[in-house]
């Protein structure tokens, strides 16, 4: 391949943001200083270059943060660093909402108006900043910009704010208050993010008794590994080397442990699918790019026992035996990413990770790789891309990552929710851990309780619990006013309303209320809540978040978005039959045709709040009571 | 190119579409063995010398113990399987992929069969609403857009690229098929030269910042046009002549010859209209070309029209 690229040099400063990701050039040939010698030589390494792919995006990062913005001499240079086509690493930089290719503003400030921060404030959180500090993306030294979910749910409101040049970077404020946006404007490009609060992690229950996955959440310092040990830590990686890897998939088999990512599939299965394949070598992914939603759990336990997922992926290596692990941790989480760094930092230390761990010949380690905004990323062969440094686009499957996912590589892909549930069932025993919940969902089970609800927060309970049982643990509605309905599991979930409150949280049990425990959001909406606003908002999420790979869901979401807009402003295109009927057709090609599951699903809140007669515009039409 | 393993190798495998008994080789997919029975499915992504990447999910059948649909471009037949080519679903799910990309995108100068298919699977694109003014799609930003006002609709209408003597992109016609990336990149030109860019309905076709082609690493092989299913890559001549309303097919020849230019003698299909050569193509079956050339051979005419 013969590469071209603009004549314009880099600046000094995007030069050593490259070089910061891939150390200085190797010689003339690839973006160093010309000496008269390379003339003389040609000196090979293109595919030493190429190999280095996997490095795009880190490297972007790397100007993002230290310059502020992607230039075209900078994209320039860093192809030529990694011998990669710059149209090709700029369809790559381009399908991440966390990259400009344009100056600007050297603080953004990225505020969360999705439905669990709309839900609690009810209301639109970006209209009181629009008011006062302008439309979204205008001020010269920082601006604001509407931000889908940040993960910080818990606290009804939350910012990203990104800063770049010296000691750039990212850090979360939650909650975000308009006070928050005149203290940064005041500051201007003087900020220093390291002044900012870290976010604390709402756990109501914390130091209850029976908290299996949150026991050490706000009790154990999350950057101490003696602190992890004292309170029970790697006893399940001594347990799994004594097991061997079929132990381990025997056990995680005997306690029925299912994928708490949403798909619900049975771990023990997959590890051993992983394990058995001839191909080597085997890789293990854990899915921390978070995006659903209303979702927070794998931030608290990343934030708060960063330890525990070190541990777990460790095990996982040595069950399916991948001697390489990666945690994808979503670009909105920098504290996480921050603390998982350090604490796989210590444990290679000690001996934790590396080549002989725990002196018992065990070869695993890890890298944790940062998304830069695109929910599309945590469908998992769209991840495997996006850590290949390729655009995030969901694969053609079969094949299934666990025959070829990351490089190509039998590879697993677990949530950290799930990974962390493999700790217990060690700990516990496969059979004993199998006792705890449902015949069909087995052990306990996380839930982020966001909305208008008494006590927000991250809840465990055991599988099968009631969702009025978890509504009361949270105190209930807020304020005791009357419930009007119940975003059960995100985005792609469903609404239950005050009628289901016996509806038992299982996998089996919301399957047969037509729901899905997705990744355990519980948005709460009271009688004073716009479900109309909610699903209007989701519709815009999934218009936003689409890759763009299919029709259905390329053009399907906008039109989506599209009809709801017309509904909410009572403007239908044509009669109201005409536009639920176009619904359901989109409900139905979206469904059914898509690639993955983003477009399968991205109507399934729309068809629920139909179905419900919960939607505004739809007053008295089929199926509706009105809302 | 595929490999073609010795047929001795290649075992056969049964399987059943649309209740009759189809036989056919592993390894073949189920648009092939659709096709072996005279069986259409109509398709939009895919062509003969790509590899498959199932994106216009216009191909999508129905197979048994699948909870979605599947594409029979990409899907590869196993013994036993149950296909169903055309059921309520399926019928349901071309027809919207379809109106979805007439509703959306400038289909007046695709092939004849697209415009079959929207009428034989009943899409109706106008019920969507009123389009929108053309837009300026290369500045979007991934995740922000702010919804339309006033009931229109989204559409990739923009204006005609056309900033180099031997090729427009109109990507008001394009409904990102990845072909043309395909033909640029590792199927066929090894150029790379384009990529598509952005995501979701603000996905598109792009060079590096979208910079002119003359500054891309575009070398005018034209092969993207070669492949491009909607004519939104069209020569120059193409796109004056239907500019001026005067691009007529009926008064067209085509005529075969070799490619004077170089030794491995690539056949060349000449357009010719009012005795002038309006456009250049080779054929997808030719074991030479494969429908791949170069720039002599897609723009080297000009010596034959004799005005310089």
């Amino acid at each position: 391949m013969d590469l071209r690229t603009t004549d314009a040099p880099p600046s000094t400063t995007e030069r050593l943001a490259v070089d910061s990701v891939l150390g200085p050039p190797e010689s003339g040939w690839f973006g160093g200083e010309r000496t008269p010698l390379d003339g003389h030589f040609a000196l090979g390494g293109v595919s030493r270059a190429a190999s280095r792919r996997h490095l795009l995006l880190p490297t972007l990062h790397a100007l993002q943060e230290q310059v502020g913005w992607i230039s075209l001499p900078a994209l320039a240079y860093l192809c030529q660093r990694m011998d990669l086509p710059p149209a090709d690493a700029f369809g790559v930089a381009s399908a991440y909402a966390l990259f400009r290719f344009e100056s600007g503003s050297p603080v953004v400030v990225h505020v969360c108006d999705d439905v669990a921060c709309r839900a609690a404030c009810g209301g639109d959180p970006t209209d009181e900043l629009a008011a006062r500090f302008g439309p979204a993306g205008t001020g010269t030294s920082v601006t604001w910009q509407r931000s889908p979910c940040l993960g910080h749910c818990e606290h009804g409101s939350a910012a990203l704010v990104q800063k770049a040049g010296a000691g750039g970077g990212r850090t979360s404020v939650a909650p975000f208050v308009t006070g928050d946006m005149d203290r940064l404007v005041a500051s201007g490009p003087d900020l220093d993010l390291g002044e900012l609060p870290a976010p604390l992690a709402l756990v109501p229950q914390r130091g209850a008794q029976g908290l299996r996955l949150l026991r050490r959440v706000g009790r154990v310092d999350p950057a101490s590994l003696d602190a992890y040990r004292a309170a029970g830590g790697y006893e399940a990686l001594r347990r799994a080397i004594e097991l061997g890897p079929a132990g381990v998939i025997a056990e995680l088999k005997d306690a029925k442990l299912l994928g708490r990512g949403g798909a619900a599939f049975p771990t023990g299965d997959k590890w051993e699918a992983v394990a058995r394949q001839p191909v080597r070598p085997h890789y293990f992914v854990a899915n921390a790019d978070e995006s659903e939603p209303g979702t927070f759990k794998d931030r608290v336990l990343l934030d708060h026992d960063p330890y525990a997922l070190v541990e777990a992926l460790t095990i996982a290596g040595l069950a399916t035996g991948a001697h390489m692990g990666y945690v994808y941790v979503r670009g909105e989480y920098p504290v996480a990413a921050r603390r998982l760094e350090h604490a796989a930092g210590q444990a290679r230390i000690r001996g934790l990770l590396g080549e002989d761990i725990m002196g018992c010949g065990l070869r695993f380690d890890l890298e944790v790789r940062r998304g830069a905004g695109a929910y599309i990323a945590g469908e998992e062969t769209a991840l495997c891309n996006s850590i290949e440094g390729r655009r995030p686009e969901p694969r053609n499957k079969p094949p299934y990552p666990v025959e070829r996912g990351l490089f190509g590589k039998p590879t697993g892909v677990n949530n950290i929710e799930t990974l962390l549930s493999v700790l217990e069932v060690l700990t516990l025993g496969g059979a004993a851990y199998a006792r705890v919940g449902t015949p069909g969902s087995t052990g306990t089970r996380l839930f982020c309780l966001s909305g208008r609800v008494a006590r927000p927060g991250l809840y465990e309970v055991e599988m099968g619990t009631s969702l009025g049982t978890l509504l009361d643990l949270g105190g209930g509605v807020a304020e005791g006013r009357p419930l009007r309905a119940v975003l059960l599991g995100g985005a792609a979930g469903s609404f239950v309303g005050p009628k289901d409150l016996d509806l038992p949280l299982s996998f089996e049990g919301a399957r047969a209320a037509g729901a899905s425990l997705g990744s355990g959001v519980v948005v709460v909406l009271d009688d004073t809540g716009d479900v109309t606003a909610v699903v209007a908002r989701v519709a815009r999420f999934f218009r936003d978040e689409s890759c763009g790979q299919c029709v259905p869901c390329r053009v399907g979401t906008q039109r989506q978005e599209e009809v709801l807009g017309r509904l909410v402003a009572a403007r239908p295109f044509g009669t109201l039959d005409d536009e639920l009927a176009l619904l359901a057709d989109l409900d139905a090609v979206m469904r059914d045709a898509s690639i993955c599951g983003l477009g399968q699903t991205a109507s399934s809140l729309v068809s629920s709040a139909l179905q419900r007669g919960l939607l505004g515009g739809a007053h008295g039409t089929k199926g509706g009571q009105g809302g | 190119m595929t490999t073609v393993a010795p047929v001795a190798l290649r075992r056969q495998v049964e399987v059943m579409i649309d209740g009759q008994a189809v036989t056919t080789w592993q390894g073949a997919t189920i648009l092939e063995a659709c096709r072996d029975v005279g069986i259409e499915v109509p398709t939009l992504c895919y062509l003969e010398t790509l590899a498959p990447v199932n994106v216009c999910r216009v191909c999508v059948v129905e197979l048994e113990g699948s909870r979605a649909l599947v594409p029979a471009c990409s899907r590869p037949v196993a013994a036993g399987m149950v296909v169903h080519t055309g059921s309520e679903r399926v019928r349901t799910s071309r027809r919207m992929v379809l109106e979805l990309l007439a509703s959306s995108v400038d289909l007046s100068t695709a092939g004849g069969d697209v415009h079959r298919w929207i009428d034989e699977y009943g899409a109706r694109p106008d019920r969507h609403g009123e389009a929108a003014p053309p837009s300026a799609r290369d500045r979007a930003h991934a995740g922000h857009h702010e919804p339309l006002e006033g009931g229109l609709v989204a559409t990739v209408a923009q204006p005609v690229k056309r900033d180099n003597d031997q090729y427009v992109r109109d990507y008001a016609k394009c409904i990102l098929c990845y072909k043309c990336v395909e033909a640029c990149g590792e199927e066929a030109q090894h150029t790379f030269a384009i990529a598509v860019a952005g995501r979701g309905f603000d996905a598109r076709i792009s060079t590096e910042m979208d910079v002119a082609l003359p500054e891309s690493a575009c070398v005018y092989c034209g092969n993207c046009i070669g492949v491009c299913p909607t004519g939104a890559l069209m020569f120059v001549s193409e796109h004056e002549l239907r500019a001026r309303g005067e691009w007529d097919e009926s008064r067209q020849e085509v005529t075969s010859t070799i490619c004077p230019y170089c030794g491995v003698g690539c056949t060349l299909e000449l357009h010719v209209q009012d005795n002038r050569i309006v456009k250049v193509t080779s054929p997808l079956d030719h074991d030479v070309t494969s429908g791949n050339l170069c720039v002599k051979g897609r723009f080297g005419f000009e010596f034959a029209q004799g005005d310089r």
